[in-house]
């Protein structure tokens, strides 16, 4: 086992203990990317020499005994739509093929500061809209459990990277499951945060309603470290909520005794895995056995969820993306010089990729005049209806158990050639989005050595139970 | 067939905050190109907006101040479309629940009556950056420049309502114009100063025949540069319909322009040619909700109103009701003159000395009251030495014209001139002796007791003296030497 196969909580001992410093850490790291990166593709960016510069950083902070931060001296991935001053941003995208932010994304500036070393910017979909990590400009991103299979996306860089030993904690982002989803097919650990409860300032935005930043890690552990210091209310940031802020370390061995967990019946319908599904009702068998309670409770209106997150999220995706257009910065196509329109047409034909087009098309006719009300007012008022199912649900429960995804990782091309069996794969963690909930996958158990995920949704900002149920489940099963 | 006009603004007025509505951008007027820019004003990716609160108490300032509703909750919505200078691809502003709604505007209408001009709504969004052409159109130039410091500066865009008294001829626009500059001012929301694009105006137009309720349809001029454009345009363009309707043709709504050249309007584009904004709130912003503290605080620090400040004038310093009327047209001129009236005690001489004197150097050198170097201090001191005689009337113009040049105070300006009036009697009755030497038919008509030569003989000693004279002293001396009239 070498240190980059360690968790982030046993280098921090091991760094406090002065068995390693952050150098050897941070080397041991660029030696796996070394060995890996061919493969695998989870950076678009590394940032070597940084990193190294940091890790000196961290190491003379330990050295000069200063309370150092548990990220001191961590490695850690960043998603490449995360803004980072001075290091090409590009959202996977050949329109920003050459951006360099002059600014720092609220999360990154977070985990700087808290003396994490910089690895990278991780591979993603395109402005993150994909399943697969297929839709990046800058090639695919290969599963390190199995490189035939994708790694999940749209943060498969970020999963990619931690499953693999090329970090050690990532920040993905996660809009319709792109978090949860790729941290399932690779079985790492991954938390989309309520909705305001981390700071999007600096988050390229697809949808902004639903986007929401979250930590990848290998435990639930590590996962709640890095939560503790990127969440928390921002002023650049007037929709991140000023809750009260947790530390997410203190409840992790609370256990589950008494916890009610809930078992919404519209989840284990057709279309559902079979083996996927017996992992969960093993898993659940598991946590009944360590005291939890499980309830069977009813979404009746998830069947809405996927049809009306499609909806918002391109409608506003459709607005967001209207900023590319070759005047400031970015791609500007060499065509298209004779007046503006030409060149915005020509920058934005070349620059983007079919399925950002695509999207952007569905959402500029969803906000249409005449289609307003039919698609975009349609979909929000089934978005309440999704809502309200959770906040009845939440009167009997204190979380709610479901798959993560419909299907097991599944190979590259399988589904790229159909944009909506593609988009079928979000149908389990939308929902989330759609109701601002806190969401956590773990990992359970493996299919042909194939993992598979679990959800566990909470009620708005309890963080702290699914990092509570997520914990116990991980030390029943000696996952972590 | 006889029509009635229909007129409508719709008036973007930049309001009067130190920073950009969402981000904490300087907004002064005239920096070095992109020297007022930040990641959210240029449209970074991932930069999201903050709303400036001050933008917010400015704009339901303005709503009370025009009678509207302040709604409880008002939400931003984006207004999509591509133009270089919008850097987001959208302009944030709102369109369902703006701000305020439902006011109105009070003006003098053409028959001399008060008429409230109906307001439908007044929303808040952030202005576009400046595109700089190489040539002097978009389409004629090598290359365009985009200067991105305007970008994000608050606006406020007050939408009258056109079936709730609207403006039926030009001379009430302008009145309508006039007056809601002058209140925009005296609350302090914006400086409306037109030619810095604080103030600027859209207009609609139609016509109904006399009598009928339905609106004919409207046509839309954008793009006017002054009042006088705005007055040139309505002229026009009311000449233009009304000889459509009236040789049977009809009116098209359309989009047209102000071509300033010509003095008439042309076509811009037509109601099929729209664009599709495609409205919807924005998800980067929440809800405001204004609750009744934060709509009184407003309330209670809003500036006096142009109307308040006539009642003053003319209540508490004794003006007249006309001068109160014309002193408030500019709310810097009405307090200069309270400032003033604080160090005085001839208030009428006071007023007319503004209204014609100070008036006429400012027009003159097209100053506005606010850059005007004389101080209140100063101009009451000088309004007092003439009100006491110690200079006379024409001296005093020829003061103040040095004071508005140089700033300097009316004593040293009369010290250094040698000014000041000569009150000593033995040296005023020496001149006098010698005018009568001097002209011995007139004193020979003096010593018969006729009046007539008196004002020769001022004259006369005046221009012995340099026109330091002391009027008043030297008529007494002359006067004195009267002979008794013979009786017949």
């Amino acid at each position: 086992m070498e240190l980059c196969d360690h968790s982030a909580h046993e280098l921090a001992e091991m760094l406090r203990k002065g068995e390693a410093s952050s150098r050897e850490i941070t080397e041991s790291v660029f030696k796996r990317i070394d060995e890996k990166e061919d493969t695998i593709n989870a950076f678009i960016t590394t940032t070597r020499e940084i990193a190294l510069k940091q890790a000196e950083h961290a190491d003379t902070r330990f050295r000069k005994n200063k309370k150092a931060s548990l990220l001191n001296g961590i490695p850690i991935a960043v998603k490449d739509n995360l803004c980072t001053q001075g290091i090409r941003t590009t959202c996977g995208s050949n329109i920003l093929y050459n951006y360099i932010p002059p600014y720092d994304a609220t999360a990154v500036r977070k985990v700087l500061q808290n003396g994490a070393v910089l690895i990278g910017k991780t591979n993603m979909d395109e402005f993150a809209m994909g399943s697969s990590t297929e839709n990046s400009a800058f090639g695919p991103t290969r599963n390190p459990r199995n490189p035939e299979y994708v790694p999940g996306g749209s943060s498969g860089g970020s999963a990619a990277a931690v499953a693999a030993g090329e970090s050690i904690l990532a920040i993905g982002s996660d809009t319709g499951g792109s978090v949860r989803l790729p941290a399932a097919y690779c079985g790492v650990v991954g938390l989309k945060p309520t909705y305001g409860r981390v700071s999007r300032y600096g988050l390229i935005s697809y949808a902004s309603s639903l986007d929401q930043i979250g930590p990848l890690a290998r435990t639930v552990r590590d996962c709640a470290m890095l939560l503790n210091v990127i969440s928390g209310h921002d002023t650049l940031d007037t929709t991140s909520v000023d809750a009260r802020n947790s530390n997410y370390l203190g409840c992790l061995n609370k256990g589950v005794r008494g916890i009610r967990i809930g078992l919404p019946k519209e989840y284990f319908v057709e279309g559902l895995d079979m083996e996927i599904k017996d992992h969960i009702n093993r898993a659940l068998t598991m946590l009944n056995g360590n005291g939890a309670e499980v309830i069977d409770i009813s979404l009746p209106h998830t069947k809405y969820a996927i049809s009306s997150y499609y909806l918002i999220a391109t409608a506003e995706a459709s607005s967001n993306l209207a900023r590319y257009d070759g005047v400031r910065y970015g791609f500007r196509s060499k065509d298209g010089t004779n007046d503006a329109a030409a060149m915005y047409e020509a920058t934005r034909s070349e620059g983007f990729g079919s399925e950002v087009k695509r999207r952007i098309m569905l959402g500029t006719y969803a906000l249409s005049a005449g289609y307003y009300d039919a698609y975009y007012t349609k979909a929000q008022q089934a978005r309440a209806l999704v809502k309200r199912d959770f906040d009845k649900a939440f009167e009997k429960v204190n979380c709610i158990i479901t798959p993560v995804s419909p299907c097991l990782p599944f190979l590259f091309g399988e589904r790229i050639a159909e944009p909506l069996q593609m988009y079928l794969v979000d149908i389990y963690t939308a929902s989330a989005n759609l109701s601002g909930l806190p969401a956590m996958t773990v990992k359970c158990g493996e299919v042909g050595g194939l993992p598979v995920g679990l959800q566990i949704i909470g009620k708005p900002f309890d963080e702290e139970m699914l990092v509570r149920v997520g914990h116990a489940y991980e030390q029943i099963t000696g996952n972590a | 067939m006889e029509y009635d006009t229909i007129i409508c603004f719709e008036i973007h007025v930049e309001l009067k905050t130190k920073t950009k509505l969402f981000c904490a951008c300087a907004t002064e007027y005239g920096a070095p190109p992109n020297a007022q820019v930040c990641p959210v004003c240029t449209g970074q990716p991932g930069s999201l907006p903050v709303l400036s609160k001050k933008a917010v108490e400015l704009c339901v300032m303005a709503g009370k101040a025009l009678h509207c509703t302040i709604n409880a909750t008002s939400r931003f919505a984006r207004k999509n479309y591509f133009y270089p200078d919008l850097p987001k691809g959208y302009q944030i502003s709102q369109y369902e629940r703006p701000l305020c709604e439902n006011g109105y505007l009070e003006i003098m209408s053409d028959d001399g009556q008060p008429y409230a001009v109906g307001i439908r709504r007044i929303h808040l969004e952030e202005d576009a950056g400046k595109l700089v052409h190489s040539a002097d159109s978009f389409e004629k130039s090598d290359y365009s420049l985009v200067d991105y410091n305007r970008s994000g500066i608050p606006l406020i865009e007050i939408v009258a309502d056109h079936t709730r008294n609207p403006l039926r001829s030009t001379r009430e626009a302008q009145a309508y114009l006039e007056t809601l500059r002058q209140t925009l001012q005296y609350i302090d929301v914006s400086d409306c100063i037109i030619e810095r694009g604080q103030f600027r105006c859209d207009v609609n137009i139609s016509l109904r025949p006399k009598g009928s309720q339905p609106f004919g349809n409207r046509t839309e001029i954008k793009n006017l540069a002054s009042f006088k454009s705005v007055v040139d345009a309505l002229s026009h363009e009311i000449k233009r319909q009304l000889e459509l309707v009236q040789s049977g043709g009809h009116v098209f709504q359309e989009t047209r322009l102000f071509d300033e050249e010509k003095r008439v309007t042309v076509p811009m584009r037509t109601k099929e040619d729209a664009p599709d904004y495609r409205y919807f709130p924005d998800p980067d912003l929440v809800e405001i909700e204004i609750d009744r503290a934060f709509a009184e605080n407003v309330k209670n620090n809003t500036p006096e109103l142009p109307e308040q400040k006539v009642n003053r004038l003319i209540d508490k310093f004794g003006v007249s009701p006309n001068d109160a009327l014309i002193l408030a047209r500019d709310k810097n001129i009405a307090n200069f003159f309270a400032d003033c009236a604080d160090h005085c005690k001839d208030r009428k001489k006071l007023s007319q000395w503004i209204i014609k004197e100070l008036f006429k150097l400012l027009n003159q050198a097209s100053t506005p009251m606010h850059e005007c170097s004389v101080s209140p201090r100063d101009f009451s001191d000088l309004i007092n030495r003439i009100a006491q005689g110690e200079i006379s009337d024409k001296m005093g113009r020829a003061v103040l014209e040095e004071m508005f040049e140089t700033g300097a105070s009316p004593e040293s300006i009369i010290v250094k001139r040698g000014l000041k009036l000569i009150d000593d009697t033995a040296v005023l009755g020496k001149a006098v002796a010698e005018v009568m030497a001097e002209h011995p038919f007139a004193a020979s008509q003096i010593a018969q007791g006729m009046t007539k030569p008196v004002g020769f003989l001022i004259g006369q000693v005046m221009k012995k003296t340099d026109g330091r004279a002391h009027p008043k002293i030297v008529r007494d001396l002359i006067r004195k030497r009267l002979g008794s009239k013979p009786a017949g």
